[in-house]
């Protein structure tokens, strides 16, 4: 193998594309504490840099200098892996989302490279298959913590992420079914044009069903509020990581905020037109992805300081008795469509 | 370097299984078998067939396995085995021999007839198929009537999994 | 390209292995783990001799092993659950009355 500058730039992708996301998840930090702060009334952290934007970094630096605690009882090997587990899981299944056209660098490169990791033909299912792993972080920390709420709060979640990959399952067929393709960059570039000249081809217009059930899954993936009950901090202190602290802990925490990134970005790509857009030349469509990222982001933020925690059986009884349901509707729905018009 | 991520990927599978049966833990069996399965993946990938490599991961390792280790959280079960009872108490380690010389048997058994069978009984190699709708245009097609009774099978186990477990009150 | 042989050596091995786990563990978890194993040696040679024939039939047949798998291991545990609350144990020696 020769050093070409396709490859030197093929690995600078990847090198871009991590820090993003460990950027993101700063971001999202402080994003959601300034957000909760102000639905509450408050004016939250700022007192790190201007509005304290810097208080992420201040955060991290404590963690990182925190003594790392294990319980005498938990099993060692598992309780150090789950975590590399976890943020392994959050940050390979960004890896196959795109978030730009093909582009030389300015004429740096002979041929053009499209901005995004890896390009596979089978993408959205990579997707789920690296998202089905995530759960095996979270349950093997409860597992290895030898506690109870470390136990409860794993079994929960992976009941509840069982229950509704389903869902998520089924939601993102339907997409594929009005793609005819697997490949995200490929599903992005059929949602270019508009119809009647002003209404953008994004499948969120055919598939308004599925955007729902696949948002409503994508949060329960991602064990945030209102379906947080791995973590449920009035019933189990904090669910699959009690016993965690320090970088274990940053991990975890570093995780949930990734996965939201993820889970939104690939909305984004299926549901949205990824980066296409109006107004932007071609060597600038990403900033279209971040925005469009960055506002369901923001819906996130928004519904966790919103509303309420479901309590556990009613969060079994939506995913199975109605989710499901409606998920396997929109399929049949969808199939008919896709035979009907061809 | 296929070869060489053939070795690696194969190296990877056969340690894996061997420590799933090899220890005692059978929470570490079910997380050595994930690895395990991943190895088999990448061996699907090099035989180019990427759905069925990532079908692997989303069924096996994302489902199956999971039910597994929800198992054994839910039961709690104990790390060692207890002493060995009655049928394999009075077989004792001549029980345990047996079964090992037999596996063995079975593997050199295996290796030796595949060593042996010339590749040509399988005709001329083949182009790679990996085309997702290729797969699913012949599953619907020629083997429509294995997919319909598949179905009714899952629901079969499913109805019997759900009698079996049910606490009687 | 890998010849064929070695995948389906790998299998051999890998299915020995599976059959090594049913005789000699005494855990009912793990002999259902072991048979798992031998499930995947077999979808191995599927799938090899089904690319090295250039058709799709043998991942069509692995995708039908894994949904019996995923059957055989709801129902398998299932019974396992069952099992364990009568005696709360998992050693299959444990188990020998035909009724209780």
């Amino acid at each position: 193998m020769t050093v070409s500058p396709t490859l030197v730039a093929h690995f600078g992708l990847i090198f871009v594309v991590f820090n993003l996301l460990v950027l993101s998840a700063a971001f999202m930090v402080w994003m959601e504490r300034k957000v909760c702060a102000y639905i509450q009334d408050r004016v939250g952290p700022n007192r790190v840099g201007a509005e304290g934007w810097l208080q992420p970094f201040a955060d991290v630096i404590k963690l990182l200098f925190k003594e790392e605690l294990r319980p005498k009882a938990a099993d060692a090997l598992l309780f150090a892996i789950a975590p590399v587990i976890s943020a392994t899981a959050a940050f390979a299944a960004f890896s196959v989302v795109p978030f730009g056209t093909e582009t030389t660098l300015f004429g740096l490169l002979d041929e053009p490279i499209p901005l995004q990791v890896t390009d596979v033909n089978v993408a959205v299912l990579v997707i789920f298959a690296i998202t089905s792993m995530g759960v095996y972080g979270i349950v093997l920390a409860g597992w290895s913590s030898n506690s109870k709420y470390s136990l409860l709060g794993g079994l929960r979640s992976a009941a509840q992420m069982i229950s509704y990959e389903l869902s998520y399952g089924l939601a993102l067929a339907a997409v594929i079914m009005l793609a005819g393709s697997m490949s995200l960059r490929q599903i992005v570039l059929d949602q270019s044009g508009y119809w009647w000249g002003f209404i953008p081809k994004w499948y969120l217009f055919l598939q308004p069903l599925g955007f729902l059930i696949y948002m409503i899954a994508g949060v329960a993936e991602t064990n945030r509020a209102p379906f947080d009950f791995p973590e449920a901090e009035q019933e189990l202190v904090a669910g699959y990581h009690t016993e965690y602290s320090s970088m274990s802990f940053a991990l975890f925490f570093l995780a949930e905020y990734v996965n939201m990134v993820t889970v939104s970005a690939v909305a984004t790509s299926l549901y949205l037109g990824g980066w296409l857009g109006p107004f932007l030349p071609d060597w600038l469509a990403w900033v279209w992805f971040i925005v469009k990222v960055f506002l369901l982001l923001f819906f996130y933020v928004w519904m966790r300081w919103t509303l309420p925690r479901y309590r556990y059986d009613q969060l079994m009884e939506f995913g199975w008795k109605w989710l499901l349901p409606a998920a396997v509707v929109n399929l049949l729905a969808t199939a008919g469509l896709v035979v009907w018009l061809g | 370097m296929t070869i060489v991520a053939f070795y690696v990927f194969a190296a990877i599978t056969v340690v894996a299984s061997l420590l799933v049966v090899g220890q005692r833990n059978p929470m570490y069996s079910v997380m050595l078998l994930i690895v395990s399965f991943g190895g088999l993946a990448g061996l699907y990938i090099l035989l180019d067939s990427p759905f069925t490599a990532v079908t692997q991961i989303i069924i096996y390792a994302g489902a199956i396995m999971v039910l597994f280790l929800f198992v054994v959280m839910l039961l709690n079960v104990p790390r060692e085995e207890p002493a060995p009872s009655t049928v394999a108490g009075m077989l004792g380690p001549t029980g345990l021999k047996i079964g090992a010389v037999l596996s063995l048997l079975l593997a050199a058994e295996i290796v030796w007839a595949l060593s042996n069978i010339g590749v040509a009984r399988f005709g001329a190699e083949g182009a790679a198929v990996s085309s997702v709708a290729r797969i699913g245009a012949v599953l619907f097609t020629d083997h429509a009537f294995a997919f319909e009774v598949t179905s009714i099978l899952i629901l079969v186990s499913m109805i019997g999994a759900v009698v079996l477990a049910r606490r009687e009150s | 390209m890998v010849p064929l042989n070695y995948f389906l050596i790998l299998s051999g091995i890998l299915f020995a292995i599976g059959t090594a786990g049913v005789f000699l563990r005494r855990n009912l978890i793990t002999v259902l783990l072991s048979i798992e194993i031998m499930l995947n040696a077999v979808n191995l040679t599927f799938v090899s001799v089904g690319r090295f024939r250039g058709t799709v039939d043998g991942q069509i047949i692995t995708f039908f092993v894994m949904t019996v798998a995923a059957a055989e291991a709801a129902v398998g545990l299932a019974l396992v659950i069952a099992l364990f609350r009568h005696r709360e144990t998992l050693v299959p020696d444990a188990f020998t009355a035909l009724k209780w």
